[in-house]
């Protein structure tokens, strides 16, 4: 699927703290561990998806990645310039590189301003055409997006759910960008429409090269539209794989149980689910040795202690790894359920 | 209209139910018409996407509509009897005791300011005239039943020292105090994690078989439907558009609609090459609702006699379905077949 | 809980050194030499020296300061330049004529507040919910000293009306002066609560009518539960929370309406004591006066805080 390797955005170790603050005077006594080092590498023209439960860390490391929350460490490599260097005026300058389209679309944007007061604005922002070139943009921009030229003056709750993406999506379109970070960009949307967008997505991609860090909770959305994907649990990525390895033949006890645990359509032949047992653990203390371990079929006593790198297997495809101990024992059927 | 099973082994049978939200200007007409069953011990499922009708049906069905909304008219059969013409004190006697329901929102359908062992033991006291301690321990057993950890300390929390699965886990708790008959449950699953719907489900189904419940499921995933229901009643714009058996539903759906919902939805266990399949425009808004058939502006075999509104036919199966593609009348293409791409399994 | 008390208390402190600075400076904010004030302009040089003297304005303000508050602590405030009398003896005679005037009207205010709220919000749109909002306007709008007057006028003294207009006719059913007796309390009272209770009103209106919405009061309906249980115990723990805060910030205001309606009424309390004293340019009375309201301002708070919290059980300080 991808077109080129070429590295577009690289992260390295990134880590998210928040502080909590509590006590007397109102000092921070303890942080909650959103995102705990985490390093994945997003090439130009693929799409890259980030899963997990809520609480995972998927969200914070999208907003982390636009420097909408300033990340605690690690390092951000965007076209070869690190991000984390940049002043704030760099950054905004960049922003037109990298667009963002979020969950809920009348959210983030301006109720009182029509859908063409949105749009120059984005370009505007960036000093992109004279006033006219913007004009000829916004109209072909709404094309671009589904919408009719005729809908340019009307304001954001003039428009459908549906239409409000699609708004949101011709902003982030308008400067430009090379990279998009959709976070849960389709989820508060009905299927009809989901369908819709998720489509408008796939073919702007193909027509401008268009790179997405795509967010979701959503499984059979994320089999959909990704090239890759990256699974995380409690900060950490479990496991990261292209789209075909990762849903036919997933390695961590905690992708397979989540791929099990999707209701399915397919009403012949129902498959073997694993329920897991017990609620995700807090992130302001979470467990020891794989963070997994508490709610994991497999956990021994070395989950308990040791944390797991990311690593790869033999068998495995290349750029397949896995963050458990037990990849190849559970695998070949040597260690069973200790629970 | 009659469904498939007869009546005295039903036991909801909800007849030409209309519910409307009256504004300064018009009335919205929600549910307008509905008209399906639930047979005794099964699980009937009522999808749909926003603004189908699908929750306003299911408060209807427990009286539980507010101004401006209304029920004007049709009936709701509960064991034989039409619960549109009991007394409010009569509808109490029946809420949480034999039906009962449980919400999409766990986090804000408990009441912040009582323990959980004081909500759930309130339908004791209403229900089987319990005195406090009996209650909170009849809360206790049934918070075992549901599978809550620790349940004696769990009993004397307050709801937002719960997470969202343990929430809804009690709110199960508390609509199953009585041994309810029938439970209706909207969206249960939507507001929680895919992990923790999974064991919510797992849990609905489990009890369902213990305490011998029919279950209304009123839910906008069709994944949901497929695993815990037996049949399925589709919702578009405030009509039933087809009921059938779950099997069916998923292999031949009949209704454009229907094939619209299944096809763009993207699967996660197979992969798909081109574009999802899409039901172009959108939902009509109440102003601008289509005369004849609701689907029609949407629909890619819309013909002329679909500017009429076709009626739910029942066929030999007993299945139904509101489209005149199936009828007599049909004018449009005669070859038309309407399947669903994504049915058409390998396996 | 405990331990949120005694933080509660303790984040008291600052708002009473706060407040002590205040008073203190007040009397050094008033321009020109305050012993010249006090002891009137045309006074004698004696005089005005042996005042300074006294009060020991020829020392540096911090030191000033430190001695205010120290014998403020030990119960001395100084004693009244008109009467000579000890400020803490002035005061303390007239301290419960207000605490029970602003008691009672605070029991007035939440009492007719919370019952015309609620009736509003259970028939909003309806007649009586109109009616009761529009009263409500009336009473917010009402200067409390014109309301008190002609309080006065109608059951106090009584009118020209007809006799067979009930209650208008010209019996005095209530006296207009004075404090102790029930004749003597009940116009007061009324005169004070009243933009209370128009306030608590509207705020128990809006705040059961968007908890009424709520999910969990269906689920109080879905469970079987009568109405009037929905609304008295399902939905007015909850919308109590905010009408709380509204109460005690309202108290704030009843206090500073206990200046005027004392007035009116003649009552001698501690807010007629400041505005006689004030005349009177007795300072030491003002200042402690004014201390000893901040007090009761701030210990109203912290009981507010701590009901607040014990109501709404989301708020988890520790």
């Amino acid at each position: 699927m991808q077109k080129t390797q070429k590295e577009l955005l690289k992260v390295d170790n990134l880590k998210q703290y928040f502080p909590i603050k509590g006590g007397f005077f109102g000092r921070t006594v303890n942080h909650v561990k959103a995102v705990d080092d985490v390093s994945f590498t997003v090439h130009e023209g693929e799409t890259l998806s980030i899963v997990g439960e809520s609480g995972c860390g998927k969200s914070t490391t999208g907003r982390a990645i636009l420097r909408l929350d300033e990340p605690t460490s690690g390092e951000i490599e965007f076209d070869g310039k690190n991000l984390l260097e940049f002043s704030k005026k760099e950054m905004r300058q960049n922003r037109k590189n990298m667009q963002v389209i979020f969950q809920d679309p009348y959210a983030s944007i301006n109720p009182r301003q029509t859908v063409r007061q949105i749009l120059n604005e984005a370009m505007e922002i960036q000093n992109i055409g004279t006033k006219e070139e913007r004009n000829d943009r916004i109209i072909e921009l709404m094309e671009t997006v589904g919408l009719g030229a005729h809908q340019a003056d009307r304001f954001p709750h003039e428009f459908s759910g549906g239409q409000r993406q699609r708004i949101g999506i011709a902003r982030a379109l308008s400067v430009n960008p090379q990279l998009i970070v959709c976070d849960e960009a389709v989820s508060a949307l009905d299927v009809s429409i989901q369908a819709q967008v998720i489509n408008l997505l796939k073919k702007l991609q193909r027509d401008f090269d268009l790179t997405y860090l795509f967010i979701s909770h959503d499984l059979g959305v994320v089999r959909h539209i990704s090239d890759r994907v990256i699974v995380m649990y409690l900060g950490k990525i479990v496991e990261i794989a292209d789209k075909k390895s990762l849903f036919t033949n997933a390695q961590h006890p905690y992708t397979k149980s989540l791929l099990s645990a999707i209701p399915s359509t397919n009403t012949e032949g129902k498959k073997e689910r694993i329920i897991l047992k017990g609620d995700v653990p807090s992130p302001i203390d979470p467990p020891t040795g794989c963070r997994f371990h508490t709610r994991c079929p497999f956990a021994t006593e070395k989950c308990a202690k040791e944390v797991p790198t990311l690593r790869s297997e033999d068998y495995m495809e290349e750029g397949h790894m896995a963050a458990c101990h037990y990849i190849e024992e559970i695998k070949s059927g040597e260690h069973q359920p200790t629970r | 209209m009659s469904t498939k099973t007869n009546s005295n082994e039903n036991i909801l049978e909800v007849n030409e139910l209309k519910t409307s939200f009256f504004t300064d200007e018009m009335e919205v007409k929600a549910v307008d018409g509905v008209t399906f069953a639930i047979p005794k011990g099964k699980t009937v499922g009522l999808v749909g996407e926003s603004g189908s009708g699908k929750s306003i049906s299911s408060l209807s069905t427990l009286r539980l509509i507010e101004r401006p909304g209304k029920i004007v008219g049709g009936e709701i059969k509960f064991k034989g009897e039409n619960l549109l013409e009991k007394s409010e004190a009569q509808m109490r006697k029946i809420r949480g005791n034999e039906i009962s329901m449980i919400f999409q929102e766990p986090m804000t359908s408990l009441n912040p300011t009582y323990t959980v062992g004081q909500q759930i033991s309130e339908a004791y006291k209403i229900h089987e005239n319990l005195g406090k301690k009996q209650a909170i321990e009849r809360s206790i057993e049934m918070l075992k039943l549901v599978g809550i950890p620790s349940p004696e300390k769990r009993v004397n929390q307050y709801p937002h020292e719960l997470s969202g699965g343990m929430r809804q886990r009690v709110m199960i708790a508390m609509a199953l105090a009585c041994n309810p008959e029938l439970l209706i449950a909207d969206e249960p699953t939507t507001a929680l994690d895919v992990t923790i719907q999974a064991q919510i489900l797992e849990l609905i189904k489990d009890l369902q078989e213990r305490l011998n419940m029919s279950v209304l499921l009123i839910t906008h995933d069709l994944g949901v439907v497929a695993e815990t229901c037996d049949y399925v009643a589709v919702m578009y714009c405030g009509k039933i558009v087809e009921f059938a058996d779950v099997n069916t539903i998923f292999s031949n759906p009949k209704h454009p609609y229907t094939v619209g919902l299944l096809d763009s939805l993207p699967p996660h266990d197979r992969d798909i090459k081109d574009d999802l399949p899409v039901i172009r425009g959108s939902v009509p808004s109440p102003a601008e609702m289509p005369e004849g058939c609701r689907f029609a502006p949407r629909c890619p075999f819309a013909s002329e006699v679909c500017k009429t509104l076709p009626t739910l036919e029942t066929d030999e199966n007993g299945n139904q379905i509101r489209c005149w593609i199936y009828s007599d009348k049909w004018d449009g293409d005669p070859e038309v077949k309407v399947h669903a791409k994504n049915t058409e399994r390998t396996s | 809980m405990f331990k949120f008390i005694v933080r509660r208390v303790l984040q008291t402190i600052p708002v009473l050194i706060g407040v002590s600075i205040l008073v203190f400076s007040l009397m050094h904010l008033v321009p020109g030499n305050p012993a010249q004030i006090m002891a009137g302009e045309s006074a004698p040089k004696e005089q005005v020296e042996n005042i300074e003297e006294r009060l020991g304005l020829n020392d540096p303000l911090p030191v000033q300061y430190w001695n205010y508050i120290s014998n403020a602590v030990q119960g001395d405030l100084g004693s009244s330049i008109r009467s000579g009398r000890d400020v803490t003896t002035e005061i303390s005679g007239r301290f419960w004529v207000t605490v029970e005037l602003a008691v009672y009207s605070t029991i007035l205010s939440v009492f007719m507040g919370l019952i015309a709220g609620i009736v509003s919000a259970t028939k909003q749109y309806t007649f009586t919910d109109v009616i009761i909002m529009i009263i409500a306007l009336f009473g917010l709008s009402m200067p409390n000293f014109w309301l008190g007057l002609m309080l006065i006028q109608w059951f106090a003294i009584g009118t020209d009306l007809p006799s067979w207009v009930p209650f208008f006719d010209d019996t005095a059913w209530f006296k207009p002066s004075g404090w102790g007796s029930f004749e003597q309390i009940v116009l007061p009272v009324i005169t004070l609560g009243t933009a209370g209770a128009a306030i608590v009103a509207r705020m128990t209106r809006s705040s059961m009518l968007e908890v009424v919405g709520q999910d969990y009061i269906r689920t109080a309906r879905a469970k079987g539960v009568k109405e009037r249980v929905v609304i008295y115990r399902h939905a007015l723990k909850n919308a109590l929370i905010p009408v709380v805060t509204v109460v005690g910030l309202q108290f704030g205001t009843l206090l500073g309406g206990t200046v005027l309606t004392e007035t009116v009424f003649a009552i001698n309390g501690m807010g007629k004591l400041i505005i006689d004293s004030i005349q009177a340019r007795d300072f030491p009375i003002v200042q402690g006066t004014i201390l000893v309201v901040a007090l009761l301002f701030v210990l109203v708070n912290l009981l507010v805080d701590i009901t607040y919290r014990f109501l709404n059980k989301r708020i988890d300080l520790d």
